[in-house]
């Protein structure tokens, strides 16, 4: 490290100072895309700011400000700036640690801020034991040297919450290291793999089944699942106010043909399979109904997908029927009419809401109609196998955070001497952090020998 | 009695709490002080019963969820944090003129919630986005950290002023004269400082987990979140500038007070400012 020391660069990154430049700057640069709306097509920018600006705004990346390169270089910085700035102080860390605090020069305890000196009777070597005992009674294990003349005790507690600002600062480094694990950017440049890391979407309609998704990145297009998901059946639920309660999709995914997983999903209830994870996320209405019809006499039904004003065969039944009106409140449809013939007589015509039954008699049987409407589920899809990083990395920060700010260094140190007779206790103790509070535990020490 | 006459008579009692502090800062007649106490500590019970109560009636309604849904909510919790905080504090280092500078946001917070126009005082459902427990989680840790902010945001105050005054040669007898010694202030700053942010970093990373859950990325860099890592980034500045280089005094009250703007914005600006996800502003 010695010669390292000499290298500016080195120099630089190892600083406080750049640190706090760091800080400042990612501080203030953030601040752009908070005001400056981000991922706009092109021509939101030329016409909220002019063509020139726009122009500006392109080259600097500021529509995608932080995914930019300059934006990058500063994490990059800031990085660097940690491993650097951290490797340059552990090893003191390390030495403050492992050192020989025995080897204290007995003078210097008296300079120490904490000291206080008290006659003690016996022997020295009684004297010795008794003071030890009473370290380790109050949990404080001593180390203990003879010198000429007298005995040097010494004890610490936490000496390893040192580290706890090298916790904190790794584990900003691991939260980063994870969020480049879990990056598309990074799967789809990098590994050429985008189906690596990916965030994308997908729009199921009910019934229908896919294979694949639709990445959110330009240029990546469709992803292959590996298997399939099926929507089984969507439904949104209200509150009587009218505000969405629920919005639910029954999932089902099938691989080699077979079933594997069934799960309702709902917002904040996703669905986990193979690392993809599937969020409820959107929905679309369609005109389309699907409807179950049933031959009460005969028990034959039929269940069809049908669009607005077809008419759809169904062949056991030996009957036709067809959706030939509709009523709307919204994009919900609250009720449609039914066309429906056994080619015996009249065709019947009939409303229907959706989720209702509607029983129809007619001289080839009783019929029972149910409906509804179509909806599609839109799903956000993602596959971040970077997320545990990122989870243990904050996790291992704020046990840093606890350990750096709550925790302390806490070092005692007695000497035991004896002078024509008379056998003196010197206590010397410090602490890097709560000064106050040792203060009052060194003082509680002290006390106790008497 | 229900919860919305009893938030108001929190407002009361923080307003009279808040103007004995004050009168104790002016006039520095130390006996009254005890009153300030006293009005804050029945401030924070009446609202804690009420908080409670709240909850209860959204149970009544059927749509069960702890009060932390909308703005109004929020305000209200906000305020409870920052007068609770501030009470322990005034415990642990017995100085009550601090009450002056911090007990006002408690009440302000809670006039606002009360008399604002447009704020929508009514317990809604959830929406289905809102329904996790990540919500509890992420709301009670951001504001125990919004609450210390706002104190050291007022300590920072105190401490320019009276070192000001200093400075001019004022004496004793003077309006600061009651204000505690400068080191004393910038001590509790800084353990402030440091319990806020404890407390921040837990709201992020709670958000984040949540934000996961729901839509599947921990960070979208949506306003909300940005503004977090922005005034998370200027108390890391502050500790570090503190702990490394030594930065104490004026320049920390400075930090502090910035540091406060930024948490005020977080919460704040951006949701009449900006657009984005946490659309709580707008209900
Ligand atoms: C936002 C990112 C950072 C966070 C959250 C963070 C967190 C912390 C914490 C909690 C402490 C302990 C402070 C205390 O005990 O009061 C600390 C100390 C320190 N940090 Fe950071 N840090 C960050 C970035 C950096 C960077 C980039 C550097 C690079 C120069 C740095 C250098 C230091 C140093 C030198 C110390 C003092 C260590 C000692 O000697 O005890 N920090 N940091």
């Amino acid at each position: 490290m010695a010669e390292n020391k000499k290298n500016p660069v080195w120099e630089l990154f190892s600083s406080v100072r750049l640190a706090l430049f760091l800080l400042f700057t990612m501080a203030a640069t953030s601040i752009i895309g908070t005001i400056i709306l981000q991922n706009q097509p092109s021509n939101f920018y030329v016409e909220h700011y002019g063509a020139n600006m726009a122009r500006f705004m392109q080259a600097l990346d500021v529509p995608d400000m932080y995914n930019s390169w300059w934006f990058m270089v500063i994490l990059t910085l800031f990085s660097l700036n940690l491993i650097v700035c951290s490797l340059e102080r552990i090893p003191n860390a390390w030495r403050l640690v492992t050192m020989d605090n025995l080897a204290a020069e007995p003078e210097g305890l008296k300079k120490m801020g904490l000291h206080r000196s008290i006659p003690l009777g016996g022997p020295l070597p009684v004297a010795v034991n008794k003071t030890a005992a009473l370290l380790a009674g109050k949990g404080w294990k001593a180390e203990r040297r003879d010198l000429d003349g007298a005995t040097l005790l010494f004890a610490q507690k936490g000496a390893w919450t040192r580290f706890g600002v090298y916790i904190v600062h790794t584990s900003i480094l691991i939260i980063l290291i994870g969020s480049l694990i879990g990056s598309p950017r990074v799967a789809k440049d990098i590994l050429k793999n985008p189906f690596y890391a990916f965030k994308g979407s997908v729009n199921i309609p009910e019934t229908q089944q896919t294979d694949v998704i639709y990445s959110f990145l330009e240029g990546v297009g469709q992803l292959p699942l590996g298997f399939t998901v099926r929507c089984d059946f969507f439904t949104i639920d209200y509150y009587p106010n009218g505000m969405p309660k629920e919005y639910l999709s029954k999932l089902t995914v099938i691989e080699d043909g077979k079933v594997v997983l069934q799960q309702d999903v709902e917002v904040n209830k996703p669905l986990i399979y193979k690392g993809i994870t599937f969020y409820q996320s959107s929905y679309q209405p369609y005109e389309d109904f699907i409807i179950t019809v049933r031959n009460n006499r005969t028990g034959a039904s039929t269940t069809e997908l049908i669009p607005p004003a077809i008419e759809v065969p169904w062949k056991e039944g030996g009957a036709r029927f067809g959706v030939i009106n509709m009523e709307a409140r919204g994009e919900a449809v609250s009720r449609i009419k039914i066309w429906f013939t056994d080619d015996q007589g009249e065709p019947s015509k009939f409303w229907l809401e959706p989720g209702r039954e509607a029983l129809i008699k007619r001289s080839t049987g009783d019929y029972t109609f149910s409906a509804k409407q179509l909806y599609a589920t839109g799903l956000q899809v993602a596959k971040d196998p970077g997320v545990w990083w990122v989870y243990g990395g904050c996790g291992l920060m704020l046990l840093g955070l606890m350990v750096a700010f709550f925790m302390s260094h806490r070092k005692v140190w007695v000497l035991v001497s004896e002078e024509r007779g008379k056998v003196t206790v010197l206590f010397a103790g410090n602490a890097n952090k709560n000064k106050l509070g040792f203060e009052k535990t060194f003082a509680e020490l002290a006390d106790s020998l008497r | 009695m229900n919860s919305s006459q009893l938030f108001g008579f929190t407002t009361l009692l923080y307003l009279l709490s808040s103007a004995v502090y004050i009168a104790l800062f002016v006039f520095k007649n130390k006996k009254i002080g005890a009153a300030g106490t006293v009005l804050a500590i029945a401030g924070v019970l009446a609202q804690t019963v009420a908080l409670g109560l709240r909850w209860e009636e959204s149970y009544d309604l059927g749509i069960g969820h702890a009060p932390l849904t909308n703005m109004y909510e929020s305000l209200v919790f906000f305020s409870w944090c920052t007068a609770l905080f501030y009470l322990f504090m005034e415990f642990k280092f017995k100085n009550r003129v601090i009450g002056a500078f911090v007990m006002p946001f408690a009440f302000v917070a809670m006039a606002y919630a009360s008399f604002a126009k447009g704020m929508n005082q009514e317990i809604t459902p959830l929406i289905p986005a809102l329904q996790s427990n990540w919500l509890i989680a992420h709301v009670v840790t951001c504001f125990i950290g919004y609450g210390a902010f706002t104190m050291a945001g007022g300590l920072g105050v105190m401490y320019l002023l009276k070192k000001s005054a200093l400075e001019k040669g004022l004496t004793r007898e003077t309006l600061t004269g009651s204000l505690p010694d400068l080191r004393v202030t910038d001590d509790i700053t800084h353990k402030t400082i440091v319990f806020g942010f404890l407390w921040l970093s837990a709201g992020i990373i709670t958000g984040a987990v949540w934000a996961n859950e729901a839509w599947g990325t921990y960070w979208s860099w949506d306003p909300k979140e940005t503004w977090s890592i922005i005034t998370w980034f200027i108390y890391a500045s502050t500790l570090h500038a503190r702990f490394t280089r030594g930065w104490s005094g004026s320049r920390i009250a400075w930090l502090a007070i910035i540091g406060f703007v930024s948490v005020f914005f977080t919460y704040f600006g951006v949701n009449y400012l900006l657009a984005g996800l946490h659309s709580y502003g707008q209900s």
